[in-house]
């Protein structure tokens, strides 16, 4: 997975996003350890204060812990993780109805359209197998 | 903690102000842009932070003290020409650079030279503009110490190379160490950068972190600049 990192926003936000984003999708996962603080700077193209930055949101998030000697890892706790997972589809849902509402599309037309894009997706499996 | 500070400094050539009272203060371990257009004063700056101009009025301390024999041994310039023998050999450039700086790092600058492919062998004269510029990149940023002036650093070189300097830049410099960079090519390097300090026909326009600018005004560095410094 790329970093990908728009000129407009707060970059920290930006990486505590992906970072997240990263977690939730188990690119990290539970309980791995993070490369230090530089290396992801390096990886990411970001100075290594905005990258330590991220990374102390994430841990006030629950997300990331550090531990004193040894680095930081990912949460164990899964019920951490699906609550960030939740937290996120909600907001990627308001977003879209939000968008779906500037097109003027009510909740039907929407659920509608949603199962005849699916059913399409599902034709097009039978004729790939 | 500050690494360089400065107080009403004030630079004049002639009857022409380069630089016009200037507060400033800058913390160890960060990144800091130093951005204006052409002829704001930032190589002015530069030059007086390494020691090679003299302030008209107002003073600047680093680490404790005006810059002088002291501040050069902590203080890495990079000077927006090159000052080194076009015929020696970047092998015979860095003897040099050992003999005279004590942070010098030989291991280091070994190491980049083989990662951009330059021979060490070669002399300074049979290389490109933008080798030429890497070399003396490399050889500043081997040195580990405490502030580095970089003037104009990316001009010249590649968009591959440029993502390599700039990743050297954010991984070589020690914690408590800062890095000032001048440019105008802001885009290039603002995801890099912790602060910036703008400044127009030599005063201080803005000095603000990278993400309050962004956080403030939704906008890029290099978009606030194109806005305030608009032609």
């Amino acid at each position: 997975m790329k970093w990908i990192i728009d000129s407009d926003r707060p970059i920290y936000k930006q990486l505590v996003e992906q970072i997240e984003l990263r977690i939730i999708s188990g690119i990290y996962a539970p309980g791995e350890k993070l490369e230090s603080v530089r290396e992801m700077a390096m990886d990411a193209g970001v100075n290594p204060n905005t990258m330590q930055k991220a990374l102390a949101e994430l841990e006030r998030m629950g997300l990331v812990f550090a531990q004193r000697t040894s680095g930081r890892f990912i949460t164990e706790d899964m019920k951490v993780i699906e609550e960030a997972k939740k937290g996120l589809a909600v907001q990627e849902i308001s977003a879209f109805l939000e968008k779906m509402k500037k097109l003027g599309m009510g909740r039907n037309e929407i659920l509608e359209l949603m199962e005849k894009i699916e059913e399409g997706e599902k034709e097009d499996d039978h004729i790939k197998h | 903690m500050t690494i360089l500070s400065t107080k009403n400094l004030t630079k004049s050539y002639g009857k022409k102000t380069a630089l016009s009272q200037i507060n400033l203060e800058i913390s160890r371990g960060r990144i800091i842009g130093l951005l204006g257009p052409n002829g704001s004063g930032k190589s002015t700056f530069i030059k007086i932070a390494a020691g090679l101009l003299v302030p008209t009025a107002g003073e600047i301390i680093i680490d404790g003290q005006p810059p002088g024999v002291d501040t050069k041994a902590k203080v890495s310039y990079l000077s927006e020409r090159t000052y080194l023998n076009d015929w020696m050999r970047v092998s015979e450039i860095i003897a040099f650079f050992e003999d005279f700086y004590a942070d010098f790092n030989r291991i280091k600058a070994e190491n980049m030279l083989k990662d951009l492919n330059i021979n060490p062998d070669d002399r300074l004269k049979t290389m490109s503009k933008g080798t030429k510029e890497k070399v003396q990149l490399i050889l500043v940023m081997s040195r580990q110490a405490e502030l580095y002036l970089l003037d104009e650093p990316i001009g010249g070189v590649d968009p591959a190379a440029r993502d390599y300097i700039l990743n050297t830049i954010i991984t070589n410099y020690k914690e408590e160490a800062s890095v000032i960079i001048s440019t105008h090519l802001i885009a290039d390097v603002e995801q890099i950068l912790d602060d910036i300090i703008f400044i127009n026909q030599g005063e201080l326009a803005l000095s603000s972190s990278v993400d309050e600018i962004r956080e403030t005004h939704n906008k890029s560095v290099d978009g606030l600049f194109r806005e305030v410094f608009k032609c």
